[in-house]
C-alpha cells in the first residue's frame, strides 16, 4: 500500500452500468484533504460515483480506495467516512435526538459519549431545539440539515456530501457552506457535489466536472480554466484611464474583445493568449500612462468553465 | 485448530454484540409501532375472540373436545396459516421493506458488518413474531380453559394443561424462527417475495407425501413432531397432520434450528453483495 494510496480517495478506472445504462465511465481519480466538488446536471454520474465510493453500490469494473481502505470492511471503513445521501428519507417513528444518537452507537461508542457527540453534531447544524420531535414533522430543510448532522456526528475523516444545500434557505446555506469549508481546512476530505455552482465554487480547492458519466475536466479551478485554452479568456483590468487601456489592448492579434466596464472604472478584455497579455499590462504599467489597480480573471469560475466544456450553463438540469 | 481458536478469539465480539443490540432495539421499536403490522396483529388474534365468546355462550362442551378444537386451531390456522403469513409480513419487510422506504442505507452506511445486520433483524423478528404470536396462543388457551371453571382450572395446573401450553409457545417460537429465515432470505433474492412465499407455502403443505429425504428440508416436518395433542383429521386434514416417521423432540427443535441456520448463512452471505438501488425496487 503505497503513501499516495493511503492520503487519497482513488478512484481506478471506474465504470458502473445499471443493466445498458451507463452510470460512470472510466473514472480514473486521485482526491487529496480539501473541499473537492462534484459537477454536472442531473445523470452525470455524480451519486454514482458517490455511491460507488462508500459501497452503496458495487462498481461494475475498476476499484476504489478511501484512504487504503475499501468498504469491504465497513467497520474501519464507516469509522473515518460520513456520507450525507440525497435520499430525503428516514427510518419510521424516530426523533432527530434517536436518529443520531442511536447510529453512533452502532460505532460502538458508549452511551454517554453518544450522548455528547448527538449534542454536539446537533448544535453544529442548529437542531438542538427541534431534536426531540419526530422527523416525519420536519422540514425538508431540516430534515437535510439532521442527515448531515448525522454525517458528521462520528467526527469522520472523509465526509461526502450529495447535494447538500438542496432545501436550504440563504442563511442555512451560508451557515453550511461555511461549516464545510471549516471542515476542509482542518485537513478534512470533503466531496460534495451541488447543481449551484457559484455557491460550492468559492470554497472548493479542486472540482470535477462530469458529464454523461464521464469526467470531462478536474483539478484545481484556475488550472482548471488554463487547460481550456481554445476559449478566450475573461480579464477585468480596474485602471484610471480605461479608454486608453482598451485601444493599446485592441492594437494586439491574441486581444478578441476589449469593453468598458459598466461602471467606467476598468475594462473587460477577453484574449486568446493571456500569457502575451499580461506582458502587455506589464509595459503599459511601467510606461506610467495607465495605474493599474486590480486585475482578476472573470470566468475562471466552476460555472464559466462548464459552460465552455459542455454547453451547459450551471443551472440545474 | 489452534490458528482458528485464536483467530476466532480476535474477532471484535464485544463490539458486535453491542451492535446487534442496537440493531434489535431499533428494529423491535419499528416493528411495534408500525401501522402497516396491523393485519398480523389481526391475524395472530382473530381466533381469540371467537374462542373467548365459546367459553361464554357454550358451557356444555366436554373439556376433551375443547383440548381438540384448540389442538386443531393450532394445528390447522396457526401453524399453517397465522404464523407463516405473519413471519412472510414481518420479515420480508426487514430489508426488502426498508428498500421500498428507502431508508436502509442508513445502515448500509454504519460501520456495521452486514452479518451483524442480518442477524439483528432476524432477531428482532423472531422476538415480535414470537411475541405478537405466542401472546395470541397463550390468550386463546386461556381463554379455552377459563369457560370450563374448576375443571379448567385443574386441567391447567394439575394436569396436562401447562404443558401442552409450555409445547404450543415452544412450537410458535420454532415456527417463527423457521420461517422468518426463510422469509428474510427470500427477501434478499427476489424483489417480490410473495410468489416465492406461495411457493413455499404449497411445498410445506405437500411435505408429507414428499420422499424421506425432501421431507426434511422444510419446517413442517419438524413442527409436527412436536405438537402436543393429536388432531384425529380426516380427509385432506390428514395430510396435514399426518406423522410420516417418528422423530424425537429434540431432534425435531435441533432440525428447525439447523434449517434456520442454514439458510442466515445464506442470507449472510447474500447480504455481502446487496446494493442500494432504490430507483429500482
Amino acid at each position: 500500500m503505497t503513501d499516495e494510496t493511503n492520503d487519497c480517495i482513488i478512484f481506478e478506472d471506474v465504470s458502473k452500468f445499471y443493466g445498458e445504462v451507463l452510470g460512470v465511465n472510466r473514472v480514473t481519480l486521485s482526491l487529496p484533504a480539501g473541499v473537492t466538488s462534484l459537477v454536472g446536471p442531473n445523470g452525470s454520474g455524480k451519486t454514482t460515483l458517490m455511491n460507488v465510493m462508500t459501497g452503496l453500490i458495487r462498481p461494475t469494473r475498476g476499484r476504489v480506495s478511501v484512504l487504503g481502505m475499501t468498504p469491504d470492511d465497513p467497520v474501519e471503513f464507516f469509522q473515518a467516512v460520513g456520507y450525507c445521501t440525497q435520499f430525503d428519507s428516514f427510518p419510521r417513528s424516530v426523533t432527530g435526538w434517536q436518529f443520531i444518537y442511536e447510529t453512533l452507537m452502532l460505532h460502538g461508542v458508549t452511551r454517554a459519549q453518544a450522548h455528547q457527540l448527538t449534542g454536539e453534531a446537533l448544535e453544529r447544524v442548529g437542531m438542538i431545539e427541534p431534536a426531540h420531535r419526530q422527523i416525519a414533522g420536519y422540514s425538508k430543510g431540516m430534515r437535510q440539515k439532521i442527515r448531515l448532522a448525522q454525517a458528521i456526528a462520528h467526527h469522520p475523516k472523509v465526509l461526502v456530501l450529495d447535494e447538500p444545500l438542496n432545501g436550504l434557505d440563504p442563511m442555512a446555506r451560508a451557515e453550511s457552506i461555511a461549516l464545510f469549508e471549516s471542515l476542509g481546512k482542518q485537513g478534512m476530505y470533503v466531496v460534495i457535489s451541488s447543481h449551484i455552482l457559484e455557491e460550492v465554487d468559492r470554497i472548493s480547492d479542486r472540482v470535477v466536472l462530469m458529464t454523461s458519466g464521464y469526467v470531462v475536466a478536474e483539478g484545481n479551478i484556475h488550472s482548471v480554466r488554463q487547460e481550456v485554452r481554445e476559449q478566450p479568456m475573461q480579464i477585468l483590468i480596474r485602471c484610471s484611464q480605461p479608454a486608453l487601456l482598451a485601444s493599446r489592448v485592441f492594437a494586439m492579434d491574441h486581444a478578441v474583445e476589449a469593453k468598458l466596464h459598466g461602471d467606467g472604472r476598468g475594462v473587460l478584455v477577453r484574449t486568446r493568449d493571456v500569457d502575451a497579455f499580461y506582458m502587455l499590462l506589464n509595459r503599459i504599467a511601467s510606461e506610467g500612462l495607465v495605474s493599474i489597480e486590480a486585475v482578476a480573471p472573470a470566468d475562471d469560475d466552476v460555472n464559466s468553465i462548464y459552460q465552455y466544456l459542455i454547453g451547459w450553463d450551471g443551472g440545474p438540469a | 485448530m489452534n490458528t482458528m481458536t485464536n483467530t476466532l478469539a480476535s474477532q471484535p465480539w464485544r463490539l458486535w454484540t453491542s451492535q446487534l443490540g442496537t440493531i434489535v432495539r431499533m428494529e423491535l421499536r419499528k416493528n411495534f409501532l408500525t401501522k402497516r403490522g396491523f393485519w398480523i396483529y389481526l391475524l395472530a388474534f382473530a381466533p381469540v375472540p371467537i374462542i373467548a365468546l365459546h367459553a361464554v355462550v357454550d358451557r356444555r362442551t366436554p373439556l376433551r373436545d375443547d383440548t381438540l378444537v384448540l389442538a386443531g386451531i393450532f394445528q390447522f390456522y396457526y401453524l399453517r396459516l397465522a404464523i407463516f403469513f405473519g413471519c412472510m409480513g414481518i420479515f420480508t419487510r426487514l430489508i426488502r421493506g426498508e428498500m421500498v422506504e428507502r431508508s436502509l442505507h442508513f445502515y448500509l452506511l454504519a460501520p456495521v458488518r452486514r452479518e451483524v445486520l442480518v442477524l439483528g433483524k432476524f432477531f428482532a423478528g423472531a422476538i415480535t413474531a414470537t411475541a405478537f404470536f405466542g401472546f395470541a396462543v397463550a390468550s386463546a388457551f386461556a381463554f379455552m380453559y377459563m369457560g370450563h371453571g374448576p375443571a379448567g382450572l385443574q386441567y391447567v395446573f394439575d394436569g396436562p394443561g401447562m404443558g401442552q401450553l409450555a409445547s404450543y409457545l415452544g412450537i410458535t417460537l420454532l415456527a417463527c424462527v423457521g420461517y422468518g429465515a426463510l422469509f428474510l432470505a427470500l427477501s434478499m433474492v427476489f424483489r417480490n417475495p410473495i410468489v416465492p412465499g406461495i411457493v413455499l407455502l404449497g411445498w410445506e403443505t405437500i411435505n408429507p407425501i414428499l420422499p424421506g429425504l425432501m421431507q426434511k428440508l422444510s419446517v413442517i416436518f419438524y413442527l409436527r413432531h412436536l405438537t402436543p395433542v393429536d388432531v384425529p383429521a380426516e380427509g385432506v386434514f390428514a395430510l396435514l397432520t399426518v406423522v410420516t416417521e417418528p422423530v424425537p423432540a429434540w431432534a425435531a427443535a435441533a432440525g428447525v434450528i439447523c434449517v434456520a441456520a442454514v439458510v442466515l448463512v445464506f442470507a449472510c452471505y447474500r447480504s455481502r453483495g446487496l446494493e442500494i438501488s432504490y430507483t429500482t425496487d
